[in-house]
């Protein structure tokens, strides 16, 4: 098939100036509240300029397989980002990740194959960037899935490890290394599969070790990772769309990784090869002294009462909300207890839930009004003054051990300080562990008392008792 | 190092400039629709798949090229889509006034 209309590199180049115009625009706005809707469609609207203009490319001959393959993908994103609950939305975004890098390695393989059987052709330049985007793609494609599964729960959300793990980690890199040189110099096919397969295998291991709780960070670093993927694709096949739009990713998820990071406290290198890899052994140690300690149940009765009659109420909420969808009743709650001129406030951990903002977006979904909502730093100097902190489904980010114990993994996070408040009421569906596989000590506290069951039938107990009270 | 290498370098060491300057001052509240629109832009990648599959000569890299494609397109529309359904519950917030 001949080209339907073939426009010139330079009227294409053009068009790609005015996507990258528009995708930078796109983030700005997507970077401020107000904004932030618009600023993703006019991303969309520019990435779909790029997308069209390329399909007048001289370059491009044959259409029909594009247009299968972007049929196939169209059902397929849409499908899954409609159907997909908002609680299951961190592990969509590692999904979508990973295609994306997928894609980048695939470009890689198949550019390889192209130019390899006529040796010599092979650009020192282009070669070093086909190898990286294939590397790089292959991580973040199998890093994404096994965060993805890590998240559904289809994998153990806590820490896998075993011996010499990270000794045989360190092997795999320096063998990675040698195939992609291998790869480079000789340009034989093999290698080149050799070293997708062996950067596949390395994603896996990369994030294997990596507990839950640092989930958000890496799929983060997995999304800068699947950006600097497609701009070194944009080097092999020298197309600035794609060394821009990677590129921007890159630079920004990287940032967005450390912001992250830097909220918890804990360096990137940490996340990756640090303290929650060593926690089994402190994990189990903190499991076995569960027995020795004892635990308050209260009725939501009981709990009612005291929200109903106190001055100062913090909600405190987590994943376990998310799960159990409790956002509207916990606002209805809210709601009763202002009508009776209680103080509501709600404490924002930055990585309560599976990601950062994962807690405003729910509660936004349930018309919380923004400025209830407060960001840890403002929140934690309250709770000596809060007469009851309600705990909803967090834990993790709750637990005095990170602030006290210098022992225990999560040490150095900083948490909401809940057990400074006079009562905590703490929801939760059994004494379980949170997703770090850690004990919790504010179970213990003689000010803590559990409310045990689904956090939204908890809450809507709470409001049937509140209105009574 | 030929010149279309250094202008692709000009473009990527600016591009790295801009990325870090755009999201400097974001609120933690859209840390995580902004890490999923960001997402849906690295499916730009999609192009590069396209190029590749409008000219691919041998089945097999046709085979890579569309599965190539179908990865990108997935990553962009299902990016777009599910960041546009994050963002939609900011805005059926109450109407507050809005400090920026």
């Amino acid at each position: 098939m001949t080209p339907v209309l073939a426009l010139s590199q330079t009227a294409i180049n053009f068009t790609y100036l005015v996507a990258a115009v528009l995708l930078i625009v796109g983030i700005r706005r997507l970077s401020s509240p107000p904004t932030a809707r618009s600023g993703n469609w006019i991303a969309a609207v520019g990435m779909a300029i790029a997308i069209f203009f390329t399909f007048l490319d001289e370059d491009v001959t044959s259409y029909w397989l594009i247009l299968v393959g972007m049929a196939v993908g169209t059902v397929i994103g849409i499908v899954s980002a409609r159907l997909v609950k908002m609680t299951a939305m961190p592990q969509m975004v590692a999904l979508f990740n990973g295609v994306g890098g997928g894609a980048a390695a695939l470009i890689a393989a198949a550019e390889f194959h192209r130019i390899a059987p006529e040796p010599g052709h092979l650009s020192g330049d282009s070669v070093g960037a086909m190898l990286f985007s294939g590397l790089i793609g292959s991580v973040s494609f199998s890093g994404s899935l096994v965060a993805f599964g890590k998240l559904q729960e289809v994998l153990p959300g806590r820490p896998i490890t075993f011996a010499g793990q990270q000794v045989m980690n360190g092997i795999l890199f320096v063998a990675l290394l040698g195939l992609g040189v291998a790869a480079g110099s000789t340009e034989e096919g093999i290698w080149m599969v050799l070293l997708l397969l062996g950067a596949l295998l390395f994603g896996v291991m990369l994030v294997l070790p990596i507990g839950g709780a640092d989930m958000p960070v890496v799929i983060s670093l997995l999304n800068a990772f699947t950006g600097l993927a497609a701009a070194s694709a944009g080097f092999v096949l020298e197309n600035t769309a794609l060394i821009i739009g990677g590129t921007l990713v890159g630079a920004s998820g990287t940032l967005l990784t450390v912001l992250m990071g830097r909220a918890m406290n804990r360096s990137i290198a940490n996340v990756l090869f640090g303290a929650f890899g060593a926690a089994p052994a402190g994990g189990l140690a903190a499991a076995a002294s569960t027995d020795g300690k004892s635990y308050r149940e209260v009725t939501a009765d009981d709990a009612a009462v005291m929200l109903a009659y106190a001055q100062r109420v913090v909600v405190v909420p987590g994943y376990g909300l998310a799960v159990a969808q409790a956002q509207h009743a916990v606002r209805e709650l809210a709601d009763l207890l202002e009508a009776r001129g209680v103080d509501v406030k709600y404490a924002i951990h930055p990585v309560a839930g599976r990601m950062p903002g994962h807690m405003n977006v729910l509660l936004a979904e349930a018309q919380v009004p923004y400025p209830q909502l407060y960001d840890m730093d403002d929140i934690n100097p309250e709770f000596p003054r809060t007469d009851v902190a309600l705990v909803i489904g967090a834990n993790d980010v709750t637990n005095p051990a990170a602030r006290d114990n210098p022992e225990s993994p999560l040490y150095g996070m900083p948490i909401l300080n809940v057990d400074q408040a006079a009562n905590v009421v703490i929801l939760k569906r059994s004494m379980s562990p949170g997703f770090a596989g850690i004990d919790n000590d504010l179970f213990y506290e003689p000010n803590s008392a559990m409310l045990f069951g689904d956090a939204k039938s908890s809450v809507e107990k709470l409001v049937a008792a509140v209105k009574a009270a | 190092m030929t010149m279309t290498l250094l202008n692709s370098i000009t473009v990527f060491v600016l591009a790295v400039f801009i990325g870090i300057e755009i999201i400097s001052k974001v609120p933690t509240m859209l840390h995580t629709p902004l890490m999923s629109g960001t997402n849906a832009i690295h499916g730009i990648v999609l192009i590069g798949a396209m190029l590749i599959a409008g000219s691919a000569d041998s089945d097999l890299e046709k085979a890579l090229a569309f599965v190539a494609v179908v990865f990108g397109t997935i990553n962009v529309v299902g990016g777009f889509l599910v960041t546009d359904r994050m963002l939609e519950m900011f805005k059926r917030k109450p109407s507050k006034p809005e400090s920026e």
